[in-house]
């Protein structure tokens, strides 16, 4: 396995009291392989992307428990060199907002070419280079002279192309993709979407995608793993789950897709808001707003059930959920 | 963006000429420009009036204005209370005033940027706490407090510097005059940097820079610095036309003969020349000092472009 997380504990302490952000989070990537996370907001999946990333804020943020194993080591008992060292050059990270997680004020020859300055010690030019090779490599037209310009003088989709580029610069073995084309117009999106699955294949990276977009993740994911007030609710294959969730949440997720056969009709939504991470509900996080709530789910914390092999469900009722 | 300059520089004629107007009508309509040049005693009708001729003071107030710019434009600033033309007294003091801008705002950027960042990368910590308290209270207490008690420690008490400055004016007489000249500025250039350097820290491309595996240092020179010194820049570029006016109390307090000098003096013996000559020179720097902040904004900011 390229990265595991196991029994992953991540809080924030502030002056209203602690938030729970990830309480016990476990889940792997093989190389070549797509994990989407899945989730509400504030369900855990990005501060557990930061922690594997190491690029949490502590303070308020704290890891209380867990280890994140990348290629068998444990990045969290590393000293903050060596970590730096594994970032970027070993995994990489693609943000939401390609516009505000560029810098405003550097060419976007410069932010490329200064991952090879500083991880491989190449000289300015050389690095110059290599960043228009990266351009062409994702794609972007005239390359050679657009690598002078500035984030804003490209477009949304060319912007988050050169993210992709800087996240691939040194040929990472892990790439975790936070929401990458939720800022896109729909267009735009698939086509980013489509490089990056493609790139993934080429270089054989482990690729991590967060979204909330279950349309993505089923053209391009391999496994999916659902988060819910910080912790896995249901870990499948992703053909297993579109076929028959084994969580009420994850069905609520699923019947929330709006359908074209169902046109005209009231859109379905899961009933409620997600829990406050400074008050999670006792026993299932979930159960007050679970249609299948029984007076168990309120007392105990399900644990993740293995379903099948590779499949897992943390729902006292995941058989009656899977078969109904 | 030469299009702009060009732009800029015409927007500065209407500027410039409001604010010469403004200075002239102030000196010369609201007070009594004869007055200060017979002494302590009332002059005398006849010589006032005779003077009034020979200075063109009984023309009509416009024609007295449009002369007044000629001149200026022909480098004629009038003569001072001395009988030196007022080019001479200007030639001897702005030289020894830009020296003690050109100090002065050192300290700004090299101890006031410094102080801003580390404080605003450990806020709320001890560091921070404690240069907040001492900048405020440097803003608090007023130049002539600081400028004397200084002068009184490091140039009496202890001698460690020459209490008053030599007509020379060199570099290192002028450290401790550019420090008290420059202390309320880098109070406030601190504390910008401070607000500016807290609020970055925490933005996205700063995180993709961590992310991206750069060392801490370049983290925040590279990414966070220069993003955070835009404001600051604004403040520096309109604070060195301040500080060329306003080392009046400096000035005195060190008895350096620059601007601040002189034009006290021309105040003090009512000398119009001197007064209206100096200003005008001050609000042309404003203006150049205003320009250079605007394009170099442009520089540090290329989202700013100049059509």
């Amino acid at each position: 396995m390229l990265l595991e997380v196991r029994d992953l504990y991540v809080e924030f302490r502030t002056r209203d009291g602690v938030a729970k952000a990830v309480n016990g989070v476990g889940y792997g990537v093989d190389a070549g392989e797509t994990l989407a996370v899945l989730g509400e907001s504030g369900s855990g999946k990005s501060v557990t992307a930061q922690t594997i990333m190491g690029i949490l804020d502590v303070p308020p943020g704290r890891i209380t428990g867990g280890e994140v194993l990348f290629q068998g080591k444990d990045l969290l008992t590393l000293k903050e060199e060596e970590r730096r060292k594994v970032r970027g050059a070993q995994m990489a990270m693609i943000f939401q907002d390609a516009l505000s997680s560029l810098n405003p004020v550097l060419s976007v020859g410069d932010q490329l070419g200064e991952m090879f300055v500083v991880h491989r010690g190449l000289s300015r030019k050389d690095a110059r280079a290599r960043a228009i090779e990266l351009m062409d490599r994702v794609r972007i037209p005239g390359a050679g002279q657009r690598v002078r310009d500035y984030p804003h003088q490209f477009s949304g989709g060319m912007r988050q192309r050169i993210m992709i580029a800087m996240a691939l610069a040194l040929e990472p073995a892990l790439i975790i993709a936070d929401e990458p084309t939720t800022a896109l117009d729909v267009t735009v999106q698939a086509q980013v979407m489509d490089l990056l699955a493609e790139l993934q294949r080429e270089y054989d990276m482990g690729l991590i995608l967060i979204t909330h977009d279950l349309g993505v993740v089923a053209d391009v994911a391999d496994r999916i793993a659902v988060m819910y007030a910080g912790r896995i609710v249901e870990s499948a294959p992703v053909h297993d789950v579109y076929k028959a969730p084994a969580h009420p949440y994850t069905r609520g997720l699923l019947d929330s897709i709006p359908r074209l056969d169902q046109k005209g009709r009231e859109l379905y939504a899961i009933k409620g808001l997600p829990p406050n991470l400074m008050d999670i509900p006792p026993g299932c996080a979930f159960h007050p707003r679970c249609p299948m709530a029984q007076d168990v789910c309120r007392t105990d914390e399900p644990p993740l059930y293995e379903v099948s092999e590779d499949r897992g469900s943390a729902c006292h009722f995941w058989r009656e959920c899977l078969h109904g | 963006m030469g299009q702009y300059v060009v732009r800029r520089l015409l927007q500065m004629i209407p500027v410039f000429i409001g604010a010469t107007l403004l200075i002239f009508l102030m000196v010369n309509v609201m007070g009594d420009p004869v007055a200060g040049l017979c002494g302590d005693r009332q002059c005398d009708p006849a010589t006032a009036a005779r003077l009034r001729k020979e200075f063109g003071l009984d023309k009509p107030v416009g024609q007295q204005y449009l002369t007044y710019l000629a001149n200026v434009f022909t480098g004629d600033f009038g003569t001072a209370f001395n009988g030196r033309p007022v080019t001479e007294l200007m030639s001897s003091a702005f030289p020894v005033t830009v020296r003690l801008t050109v100090v002065a705002v050192l300290f700004e950027i090299v101890i006031g940027i410094t102080l801003g960042v580390v404080t605003g990368l450990r806020r709320g910590r001890p560091v921070d706490t404690t240069v907040l308290l001492i900048t405020l209270v440097v803003i608090s207490v007023p130049t002539f407090v600081t400028g004397l008690l200084l002068q009184l420690l490091l140039g009496v008490e202890w001698g460690w510097i020459k209490p008053s400055v030599s007509t020379d004016a060199t570099f290192d007489e002028l450290i401790v005059p550019g420090l008290v000249l420059a202390s309320v500025s880098l109070a406030y250039v601190t504390r910008l940097t401070r607000t500016s350097i807290a609020e970055n820290r925490r933005s996205d491309y700063v995180r993709t820079a961590i992310a991206k595996g750069l060392p801490r240092r370049r983290v925040v020179t590279r990414h966070l610095l220069r993003n955070s010194l835009i404001p600051v820049v604004t403040f520096i570029g309109t604070d060195i036309g301040a500080l060329m006016g306003g080392a009046i109390v400096t000035e005195r307090i060190f008895n350096i003969h620059g601007v601040g000098y002189q034009l006290y003096q021309g105040i003090l013996r009512q000398n119009t020349q001197t007064v209206v000559g100096f200003v005008t020179v001050l609000v042309l720097v404003f203006l150049v000092a205003n320009l250079l902040v605007d394009l170099l904004y442009a520089v540090l900011d290329p989202r700013i472009r100049y059509a």
